[in-house]
């Protein structure tokens, strides 16, 4: 089993003890987040105690609709019957990973305490997509730039060798840096999908479960970190637009590509609290070198139980260093092999 | 009537008797007289970006000025001298803890967790040469630290149990007038207390009391208890400092990055080089 999933069984066993009743009374109250079931929900007024819009709390984005619509849907929405259905599928996909004996099953076992999405609290929407514009559904096309940036990442990471050869080869989630889906943008990310937000005088903070990742964001107007410093989950500003927060993020340092955008990328995110259990979430992307347009994609996010507990990931990290250490005991074992074969 | 003056004087004296006690009582002085501003519940307002300016991290106890580590590194490495921050000058080690300190701090190089980026447990995290950020909402005061990302979540409502033990532990908070109170327990036993090897056991309980002291100065003390290394609680305390610099802000101190070929270089396949940087 993955230390990552181990730190957060911790969580998990003790917090879906409380999710799972609570996401079915959820489920049974209102199963199908959407625009249109928002918009005849009680408008949500609360404020914090200095007069922010209330956002406070933890909130979940695990779902199974995907960023981009599949290939042979034409449709914005499905019926309830349909989102059913493919939920029942999904979720027997993730049952099967833990046939026993299977290299699946020692590693990633999705049924044991409710790491599969269709056992924890999630996101069940009848978008087709996430991305609502462009109305295909689908990402822009990539210009020449982001075509060619795309081939030379391939082609460096090609050259690089394989990833069991060195720890830089392996993917920045598996090296506890940062995972792909943390963001921003805020992507479900498969298991851990949570988020808890914060809010003081001046400051939204964002705390991501996955390697605690946090956003504490400035609402006082201020510029901009200077463009030469450039971190991983970038920099963020906010602001309020009537009951909305909009933050604004760049200063990406362009190690860990969102679909393959530029470090130029600038992610525009709107957060508007729609009732006690859901906040709109929908995010525009800018990256003008590597899609003509901007796009912009919508997930709510879904109120789910705490605390969050830590997420200590680099601290267990064995996953890392055993794929190391059994890459180097093969290579030890064929070239004795090898060896011994040149002396007969 | 006369009975009652003499009552009456018996009570001031008594009083002030008593003030002047719990004056003296807080190590770090409880900055008598001044009222932190006040959040819009009512309590005293501590959010805001602070650092402490010390070498506790260094060394908690007195020290003079010593050798560094890493030859290389030269001055830049040799320990700055710290006037200590524990009460009585000295971490009441039980004896074959204190042994246990010795070995560590002659291992330091290798076994000090912040050389690995590890999270820096708790009180360490306070007094890191890094700042960190309280954000403070009625139900939990967050307190989120530049190194590493480190976050501790402080629980403002009912008190609740440690589920499971971890780096930064399981704090739960409340307001003792000025101040706020935090008793954080569930710890691992992986932490240090500073570079020279100062450690505790998975049964540390620290009370942390943190009073604004003036606007851009807090007192902090913590208590440190662990009866399977030292033979008493003792304390530690000290200022943080707001950061005022212009626009400041809690950036990104993402160092697992930066200690990778430390922790796994020698599992590189033969041959290869680490990527420039």
């Amino acid at each position: 089993m993955n230390h990552r999933f181990r730190t957060s069984i911790r969580l998990l066993t003790i917090v879906f003890a409380v999710v799972l009743p609570m996401t079915a009374a959820l489920a049974g109250q209102a199963p199908f987040s959407s625009a249109k079931a928002s918009a005849t929900a009680k408008k949500w007024t609360a404020k914090t105690s200095d007069g922010q819009p209330d956002l406070q709390g933890y909130w979940t984005n695990s779902t199974y609709t995907p960023l981009q619509r599949p290939n042979g849907v034409t449709k914005e929405f499905y019926n309830r019957e349909e989102v059913v259905q493919i939920e029942k599928q999904a979720a027997e996909r993730e049952e099967a990973q833990t046939e026993p004996g299977t290299i699946a099953d020692v590693h990633y076992d999705f049924t044991q305490f409710s790491l599969d999405r269709g056992q924890s609290a999630h996101v069940t929407q009848l978008r087709t997509s996430m991305i609502i514009d462009p109305p295909d559904g689908r990402i822009p096309p990539a210009t020449p730039d982001g075509l060619k940036r795309q081939a030379d990442r391939a082609a460096e990471r090609k050259r690089m060798g394989a990833t069991t050869d060195a720890v830089e080869n392996m993917p920045v989630g598996t090296r506890c840096i940062v995972m792909a889906g943390s963001g921003p943008p805020m992507m479900p990310t498969g298991y851990n999908g949570n988020y808890q937000i914060v809010q003081a005088p001046g400051y939204v903070m964002i705390l991501t479960e996955m390697i605690h990742d946090v956003r504490i964001i400035p609402l006082d107007g201020r510029p901009q970190l200077p463009p030469n410093v450039r971190q991983w989950i970038g920099s963020s500003r906010g602001r309020w637009e009537g009951d909305t927060l909009v933050v604004e993020t760049s200063n990406f340092n362009g190690k860990n590509p969102f679909q393959n955008a530029s470090e130029a990328m600038r992610v525009i995110e709107r957060f508007t609290r729609l009732d006690v259990d859901t906040i709109d979430y929908r995010f525009t992307i800018e990256d003008e070198k590597t899609w003509a347009r901007p796009w912009t994609a919508s997930l709510p996010l879904r109120k789910t139980v705490g605390p969050i507990f830590e997420h200590a990931c680099s601290e267990g990290n064995y996953s890392v260093r055993n794929t190391l250490a059994g890459a180097r005991a093969e290579e030890k074992r064929a070239a004795e092999a090898a060896s011994k074969k040149g002396l007969k | 009537m006369r009975i009652f003056f003499r009552a009456l004087s018996v009570f001031v004296a008594v009083s002030a008797a008593v003030t002047a006690l719990s004056a003296q009582a807080p190590a770090a002085g409880q900055a008598q007289g001044y009222r932190a501003p006040r959040t819009a519940d009512g309590r005293p307002n501590l959010n805001g970006i602070w650092q402490a300016i010390n070498e506790a991290n260094w060394d908690l106890q007195p020290h003079a000025a010593n050798f560094g580590r890493v030859v290389a590194l030269g001055a830049e490495d040799a320990m700055p001298p710290g006037i200590g921050w524990v009460e009585g000058g000295e971490i009441p080690y039980l004896p074959a803890a204190a042994a246990k300190k010795k070995e560590n701090y002659e291992k330091r190089l290798t076994l000090d967790p912040e050389i690995k980026c590890y999270l820096p447990g708790v009180p360490r995290a306070m007094y890191m040469p890094f700042p960190f950020q309280i954000v403070q909402s009625k139900d939990v005061t967050m307190m989120i630290f530049e190194y590493a990302g480190a976050v501790r979540t402080i629980n403002m409502g009912k008190p609740t149990e440690a589920p499971a033990d971890s780096w930064m532990g399981w704090s739960n908070g409340h307001w003792e007038g000025e101040t706020l109170v935090i008793d954080t327990t569930g710890f691992n036993d992986q932490s240090w207390f500073d570079r020279v090897g100062d450690f505790h056991s998975d049964e540390l309980h620290v009370v942390e009391r943190i009073t604004a002291a003036s606007p851009d100065r807090l007192n902090y003390e913590a208590t440190i208890e662990d009866k399977n290394v030292f033979s008493r609680p003792w304390k530690i305390s000290m200022p943080l400092y707001r950061r005022v610099d212009r626009n400041m802000q809690l950036m990104e101190f993402k160092c697992v990055e930066f200690v990778e070929e430390l922790i796994y270089g020698h599992l590189r396949k033969p041959g290869t080089q680490p990527p420039p940087h």
